[in-house]
C-alpha cells in the first residue's frame, strides 16, 4: 500500500516540503469535495429510483416467475444484444456506438471512484505501471475508451441531425412535443459536454505527463493533443486536467439523477422490462378468471345458490380504468418506453391518419403514474383518489382507444418488448364493461352475439345454408 | 348441394371424423366467404377427408367480443362451444378463419376447451408436402403475378407466414411481395372488431392504404387467407376501380382451381 502511494505522488515531483504541504491541503479539499458530492449525488439517487420502484409497484400484482430460461434468453438477446434494433441497420448501429461506449466508459469510472475517493491519481495506472503487460492492456482500455467517445461524437451529431434536422417522421408526432423533445436533445448536448470533459481531462493529464517525463502515458487520441497544450505551462495544464476530471464525474452523476425524468430510464430498465415481459403468443390476449367465474353462474345458476355465502368479496373491478388497475409489468414497460416511435410509424390507425399512437398509449400511462406520485409525495405517501384517470383527463382518448385494430404491429416492432397493446385492451375493457362506453355499431354486435350467436344478425339454423349452392 | 355432414350426425351413427371443420361467422354467412367455405369443403371432399362440421351447434367464437373489451360476452360464447365440442370429444379443428385460429388455439385451453388447431393455410401446406393435393390444373396460374396479404392473427399474432407462400408457389405462380409484409405486414382495417364498426376519424381508411400497396406490386391476383382481409381488400381494390383487372382470392380458392375443382377467372 506505501509503494502504492509513494508511486501516485511521483508525477507530481514536488520541488519543496512548503509546496509539498501546499499539494496536501489542496488534496484535502478535493476528497472532501468528492465524498461530499458523491454522497449527496448517491443519497439524492437511491431516493429518486426508490421512489420509481414504489411507483412501478402501485400496478396490479402479478405474479411472473415462468419460464426463467427463456427470460434469460430473451434478456440477453434482446436486451443486451439489441437483436430488434437491427431490423433497420442505420440507427441501430449508431444507437450500438453510443451503447457500447456508455457501457465500456463506466470501466474508467472505477478508477475515477477510487482517485476521488482517496486522492489519488490514476491509481490503476500506477499500480501496473511495472508491469509491462497490464500497464499495455490499461493504455488500451483507455485508448478504446477514447476512441469510442470519438465515435460517439459524431453519432451524437448524427442524431442531433437526424432528429432537428432531417425530419424522420417517427420523431415529428404530436406527443413528443415539449418535454420529450427537450429531453432527447438534453441527453444528446449532456453526451457532448462529457466527450468534451473527457477529452480535456485525458489530453490534460497526458501533456502534464509529457512535460514531466517527456512522454506520454500514450493514450491513443489525446496522445495526438497532449503536444498542443504543453507550451502552456504546468498550472494551466493542471487546471485543464482538473476542469475535465470534475466535470466528467459531474456530468456522470448528473445524468445519474436526471435519468429517473427522462426516456433515458430504458438503459437500466430496458433489462428487466424485457425480462418480464410475456411470453405468449402474440396473438393471445389473457381470459380474465373473475369473468369466468361469473359466466359459470349464469349458465348453472343453481350453482350460485349452492355457493356457500362466505366472506363477501370485494366488489371486481373488470379491465384498467386508471393505473392502478394496470398490472405492475405494464407501469414498469412505460417507465421503460425509449419513445422511440417505432411502434407508431407501424401502427396501421396512426399511419392512416388516426389519433391513436402505441407510443402515447405509453407515455401517457407514465405521465399518469408520475401524476399519481407527486400526488402521493405531497400527501405523505397515501394516494387520494383525484377525480381522475387514465381514460380522457388529458391521457389516453377514448376515440384512440376504439382505433385500434389489435394487429400487433406496435409489439412486433418495439426493440425492448413493450406490449401497447396490452394497455390498450384493459382500457377497453373497462369502457366496454363497467361503462358501457361503445360505439352503437358494437353494442348491435354485441346484441347479436348473445342473441343468436353471430356479430351479425342471421339465425344459428341457417349456418349451414352455404351448403346450397 | 354439398355433401357435408355434422358432428350430430357423425355421432348418430357411432362415427368419429377425422376433423372437425369449424366454419366461422363469416364462411357460414357472409357470400364473399362462403364461396371460401365452400371451394375448401370441395377440397376436402375431393381427398376423401372425414370431416364434420357443427352447423346449428357452431356459435361465433366470441372473438370480436373479446377484442372489442366485452370478455363476458366472449366467455358466455366460448364456454358454450366448448360444451359442444367437448361433448363430441373434438380433438382435432381446421378453420379458414385465422380470428376463430387464434382464438381457438390461444384463449380457448383456458376454458377448457383443449383441441389441436389448424389454419387451413398450413393444412392444406401439409396436404400438399405429403403428395395428397395433386396440382392437376396449376398451368393457369404460371406467370401470373400474385401477391399474399399477411393476416395478422395469422403472421405476427401466430407466427405463420411460410405456409401460405409454399401454397401458392405450388401453384407455379409468380410471387411478388408489398412493400410491407411478414413482420412488417399491414393491417387490413378489420381486427379488433373495426370489421363491425365505422372506422375513426382519419385521413384514409387502412384498407385502401394496405390496397395500394398491393396494387404497387403490379399483381393481378391478391392472395389472402382470412375472410375478413378479403372482404377489406376486396373493398379497397373496389375503390380504387381496378376490380376488373386485380382480383381477390382465399388461397382455399386459388388451390381448388389448381385442383380443377373451381373454376375461377382472372
Ligand atoms: S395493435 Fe393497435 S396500437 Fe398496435 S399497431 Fe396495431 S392498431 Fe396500432
Ligand atoms: S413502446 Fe417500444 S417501440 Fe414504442 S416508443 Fe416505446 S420503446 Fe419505442
Amino acid at each position: 500500500m506505501n509503494i502504492l502511494v509513494a508511486k501516485t505522488f511521483k508525477p507530481y515531483n514536488f520541488a519543496s516540503f512548503k509546496s509539498v504541504s501546499k499539494q496536501m491541503i489542496l488534496k484535502l479539499i478535493q476528497i472532501l469535495a468528492f465524498v461530499a458530492l458523491s454522497g449527496s449525488v448517491f443519497f439524492l439517487a437511491f431516493k429518486l429510483y426508490k421512489r420509481i420502484y414504489r411507483n412501478i409497484m402501485l400496478g396490479r400484482k402479478q405474479v411472473i416467475n415462468d419460464n426463467i430460461p427463456e427470460r434469460l434468453k430473451n434478456t440477453l438477446l434482446v436486451a443486451l444484444g439489441q437483436k430488434k434494433m437491427f431490423k433497420n441497420v442505420i440507427p441501430a448501429l449508431l444507437h450500438l456506438v453510443i451503447y457500447v461506449s456508455f457501457v465500456i466508459t463506466q470501466i474508467e469510472l472505477i478508477e475515477i471512484l477510487i482517485d476521488g475517493f482517496t486522492g489519488n491519481h490514476r491509481i490503476i495506472y500506477h499500480a501496473v505501471e511495472n508491469i509491462p503487460f497490464l500497464k499495455g492492456f490499461y493504455v488500451f482500455v483507455v485508448s478504446f475508451i477514447e476512441v469510442l467517445s470519438l465515435l460517439t461524437l459524431f453519432v451524437t451529431f448524427a442524431f442531433l441531425y437526424r432528429r432537428n434536422l432531417i425530419k424522420i417522421p417517427r420523431f415529428q408526432k404530436p406527443e413528443l412535443n415539449g418535454w420529450p423533445k427537450l429531453d432527447a436533445n438534453n441527453i444528446l448536448y449532456m453526451e457532448l459536454t462529457l466527450i468534451t470533459f473527457i477529452f480535456m481531462m485525458n489530453t490534460g493529464d497526458q501533456a502534464k505527463y509529457l512535460l514531466q517525463h517527456g512522454h506520454t502515458y500514450g493514450f491513443w487520441v489525446s496522445g495526438l493533443l497532449a503536444p498542443a497544450l504543453s507550451g502552456l505551462g504546468e498550472t494551466a495544464i493542471t487546471i485543464i486536467e482538473r476542469i475535465g476530471w470534475w466535470g466528467h464525474i459531474s456530468m456522470v452523476y448528473f445524468f445519474l439523477l436526471y435519468l429517473p425524468q427522462s426516456k433515458h430510464l430504458h438503459i437500466l430498465l430496458a433489462f428487466p422490462n424485457v425480462f418480464f415481459a410475456r411470453l405468449i403468443p402474440k396473438g393471445e390476449i389473457p381470459n380474465m378468471p373473475e369473468i369466468t367465474k361469473e359466466v359459470k353462474l349464469m349458465m348453472n345458476p343453481d350453482a350460485a345458490f349452492a355457493a356457500p355465502t362466505g366472506e363477501p368479496e370485494e366488489p371486481v373491478k373488470f379491465g384498467a380504468k386508471d393505473i392502478q388497475d394496470l398490472s405492475w409489468q405494464n407501469l414498469l414497460a412505460a417507465y421503460s418506453c425509449t419513445e422511440c416511435g417505432r411502434c407508431t410509424a407501424a401502427c396501421p390507425a396512426n399511419q392512416t391518419g388516426k389519433l391513436l399512437s402505441p407510443r402515447k398509449i405509453m407515455m401517457d400511462t407514465r405521465d399518469r403514474v408520475e401524476e399519481v406520485a407527486k400526488s402521493m409525495d405531497a400527501n405523505n405517501g397515501v394516494w387520494q383518489e383525484d377525480g381522475k384517470s387514465l381514460i380522457e383527463n388529458g391521457y389516453i382518448t377514448v376515440e384512440e382507444l376504439r382505433a385500434c385494430t389489435t394487429c400487433n404491429a406496435c409489439v412486433e416492432e418495439c426493440p425492448i418488448n413493450i406490449n401497447p397493446l396490452d394497455i390498450i385492451i384493459q382500457l377497453r375493457r373497462n369502457l366496454v364493461m363497467e361503462d358501457s362506453n361503445v360505439p352503437n355499431e358494437w353494442a348491435g354486435m354485441f346484441a347479436n352475439m348473445d342473441n343468436n350467436g353471430a356479430p351479425w344478425q342471421y339465425s344459428q339454423l341457417d349456418r349451414l345454408n352455404w351448403t346450397k349452392e | 348441394m354439398l355433401e357435408v355432414k355434422t358432428m350430430a350426425e357423425y355421432a348418430a351413427n357411432g362415427e368419429t371424423p377425422e376433423v372437425l371443420f369449424w366454419v366461422g361467422c363469416a364462411g357460414s354467412f357472409d357470400q364473399r366467404a362462403q364461396k371460401v367455405t365452400r371451394s375448401f369443403v370441395k377440397i376436402l371432399n375431393h381427398l376423401n377427408i372425414k370431416f364434420a362440421v357443427l352447423g346449428s351447434e357452431e356459435s361465433c367464437t366470441g372473438d370480436p367480443a373479446k377484442r372489442a373489451g366485452n370478455e363476458l360476452t366472449f366467455q358466455m360464447l366460448a364456454l358454450q362451444n366448448i360444451e359442444v365440442m367437448n361433448s363430441y370429444g373434438v380433438q382435432k379443428i381446421v378453420t379458414t378463419c385465422p380470428h376463430c385460429f387464434n382464438i381457438l388455439k390461444n384463449e380457448y385451453p383456458g376454458l377448457g376447451g383443449k383441441y389441436k388447431v389448424t389454419h387451413h393455410a398450413t393444412f392444406l401446406q401439409e396436404l400438399i408436402d405429403t403428395g395428397r393435393i395433386k396440382l392437376s390444373d396449376a398451368s393457369q396460374f404460371k406467370g401470373k403475378k400474385i401477391t399474399y396479404h399477411d393476416s395478422c392473427y395469422l403472421g405476427r399474432a401466430n407466427d405463420i407466414y411460410e405456409a401460405p407462400r409454399a401454397l401458392l408457389e405450388a401453384l407455379d405462380a409468380e410471387l411478388v411481395e408489398m412493400k410491407s409484409c411478414k413482420t412488417k405486414g399491414l393491417c387490413c382495417g378489420a381486427g379488433g372488431a373495426q370489421m363491425f364498426k365505422e372506422e375513426e376519424h382519419g385521413t384514409i381508411r387502412i384498407n385502401n392504404a394496405r390496397t395500394e400497396q398491393a396494387l404497387e406490386t403490379g399483381a393481378t391476383v391478391i392472395a389472402a387467407a382470412c375472410p375478413f382481409c378479403s372482404t377489406m381488400i376486396s373493398d379497397g381494390v373496389k375503390a380504387k376501380e381496378k376490380q376488373m383487372q386485380v382480383k381477390v382470392f382465399d388461397i382455399a380458392e386459388l388451390l381448388a382451381a389448381g385442383q380443377g375443382l373451381e373454376n375461377l377467372t382472372f
